[in-house]
């Protein structure tokens, strides 16, 4: 029988609002952590860090660049500096900085992207990131992080916080339901199995580890029983529980609000054709960019919500039947 | 310790050498900006930046980033010389596995500021140990090395103004202000002309000498440091080349190593 779900998924509040709450509580216990932003302070929610702690606080206008080097100037000072803006604008303009100065040396730098995906909505595609996470995971040393709700969150910050090294977190501007309680243990490189399931696996990450528990709420029904994996840690890929649910479920599908091409997905992919193969299938945006819309509109259309989800599945046990 | 004009003269001499002997050996690399460099390099390592050679991480020194990276030569030689990198490894420069990388890297050796390579960078990691040290109640000056080429890029005039918006004080920046690039002489290139003027406009204190006059960089540097509230810049006139006649202004040695013959010819212009 298929286990029966546990997640009401009750509303929450925005990673990006969990991010600003976390780095008030990461600025109380360490004098070392500084926060660097590009005019976007109140959309990144790093306004709460600038009211409680003006001095840690680095506004740096409208020049990314420039604010992700002077952040790794920081680093080799000693500091850990938390860089915010959008992901489509900490990543991309910075990416030369997140090279040069932050990957190649490996200074102590956290990149935090939110308004990731195209879930932000009516803004359009200028400001929807959909790139970011192949970026970010294509820098040696980097530790790209996803985190599906608040206290995941809360969780991989202060995770991030304690690393030692290059981190980029991926948050989201809209409401996100709540997944976990506080009792959750959150481990960088550890995914969490939020249900058992024993013919195919859900691994996603971000807002699609929700659509993919309501995915296998669907499947349920049908007598499909779903494992719902939360791979909150795109780099490093949690490699056993990709290669335990490829061995044990036998057929795989990944999720996420990013572009298959460079996302979580095809790095899994690599993970499973190097260790378990097994047929697999891909849940994300293809080749394009999005449009303006309401997030829930948008989120339809490109295919990104359980029912997309659970039609992937019902494909790939299709062939994994073959 | 402070230094004599002929003893620091003299370190010049030295280092021009290792220089030609560097980059001749290695075969590659660029002679033109590091020659034009060196009397502001030995003036900061051997007469004015606080530094340890004990002590390569000492929390209060001074630190200097050479941002117009492929420069190293200048400042390996000088390291080299002020007992922060191995002495009898200068000419493995560019080897695989040398310390001596073609650019700087800290992961090869750590006693570096910073790794450089890609220009227009260097200006925003100084200010950002300046703001770090600051925080910190700290002493130190980051001192930060720019071609005139490099100031082309785009992030150098974001960093100009973050640099006075933040009252970086503990922070120069030094233009090496040779009029030769890659492709040419500057002018040609794109041109940076006025470039005190546009310094001031972003609210710099901005001296301009010959970067060649020690006694000039001396008092360049004491008046940076007696500037309170914004930051510094020196536009320091030189000589691309310089020392070396053939090379003195010429594009071609930019980046393009002397030959066995040119090498010999040059050591012994720098006796």
């Amino acid at each position: 029988m298929p286990a029966k779900t546990k997640f009401e998924l009750k509303p929450g509040p925005a990673t990006r609002e969990a991010f600003g709450r976390a780095l008030v509580d990461l600025g109380r216990e360490n004098n070392d952590i500084v926060v660097c932003d590009a005019d976007l302070a109140k959309s990144t929610m790093t306004t709460y860090f600038a009211k409680e702690f003006p001095d840690r606080f680095f506004s740096y206008g409208i020049a990314e660049s420039n604010m992700v080097a002077q952040a790794a100037g920081m680093a080799y000072a000693g500091k850990i500096p938390f860089v915010a803006s959008f992901s489509a604008f900490a990543i991309n303009k910075g990416f030369e900085q997140l090279r040069v100065c932050v990957a190649y040396p490996s200074t102590n730098v956290k990149v935090v992207g939110t308004h990731s995906g195209i879930s932000i909505g009516e803004d359009g595609p200028s400001q929807m990131s959909v790139e970011e996470t192949g970026l970010a995971c294509s820098l040696p040393g980097f530790v790209v992080l996803s985190p599906a709700d608040e206290a995941s969150t809360k969780a991989l910050v202060r995770a991030a916080a304690a690393h030692s090294g290059p981190v980029f977190i991926r948050t989201g501007r809209p409401k996100t339901p709540l997944i976990y309680n506080g009792d959750q243990k959150f481990e960088i490189g550890k995914s969490v199995e939020l249900l058992e399931g024993s013919d195919v696996s859900l691994i996603a990450n971000g807002l699609l580890v929700a659509e993919a528990l309501r995915a296998a709420d669907a499947l349920e029904a049908e007598g499909v029983s779903a494992r719902v994996i939360d791979m909150h840690t795109i780099k490093p890929l949690d490699r056993e529980a990709i290669r335990r649910a490829a061995a044990e479920t036998g057929a795989l599908v990944s999720a996420e609000e990013h572009l298959v091409d460079g996302g979580m997905g095809v790095r899994i992919a690599q993970v499973v054709a190097e260790l378990q193969p097994c047929p697999m299938e891909f849940v994300g945006i293809r080749d394009t960019y999005a449009e303006s819309g309401t997030p829930e509109e948008l989120m339809n259309k490109y295919g990104l919500v359980a029912r997309d989800i659970a039609a992937a599945a019902r494909r790939v046990l299709a062939r994994k039947r073959r | 310790m402070p230094k004599s004009v002929a003893e620091l003269q003299a370190l010049a001499k030295v280092i021009r050498r290792e220089i030609i002997e560097m980059i001749g050996t290695a075969g590659s690399g660029h002679p033109g900006g590091s020659l034009s460099a060196v009397e502001i390099v030995v003036q900061l390592y051997f007469d004015f930046m606080r530094i340890d050679p004990q002590n390569p991480k000492w929390p209060d020194r001074d630190r200097f980033i050479l941002s117009k990276g492929h420069a190293c030569p200048v400042l390996y030689a000088a390291m080299a010389e002020a007992g922060l990198a191995p002495k009898d490894q200068l000419n493995t420069l560019r080897k695989l596995g040398s310390v001596y990388q073609g650019h700087p890297d800290v992961r090869f050796l750590p006693s570096l500021e910073a790794s450089t390579g890609s220009l227009g960078e260097g200006l925003s990691m100084a200010l950002g140990m300046g703001l770090a040290d600051r925080l910190d109640g700290r002493p130190n000056r980051t001192y930060v090395m720019m071609g005139d080429g490099e100031i082309q890029e785009g992030q150098i005039w974001e960093a100009a103004m973050s640099g006075t918006f933040h009252k970086v004080d503990n922070v120069v920046a030094i233009v090496d202000y040779n009029g030769i690039q890659l492709d040419g002489f500057v002018k040609d290139i794109m041109e940076v002309k006025p470039l005190a003027d546009k310094w001031r406009a972003f609210g710099w204190n901005t001296l301009e000498i010959d970067g060649h006059d020690f006694t000039a960089i001396r008092k360049a540097l004491e008046q940076a440091q007696a500037t309170k509230g914004q930051p510094s810049c020196i536009v320091a006139h030189t000589v691309k080349g310089k020392g070396v006649s053939f090379m003195e202004n010429n594009p071609k040695f930019h980046g393009m190593a002397p030959t066995p013959a040119e090498m010999e010819l040059a050591l012994k212009e720098l006796q």
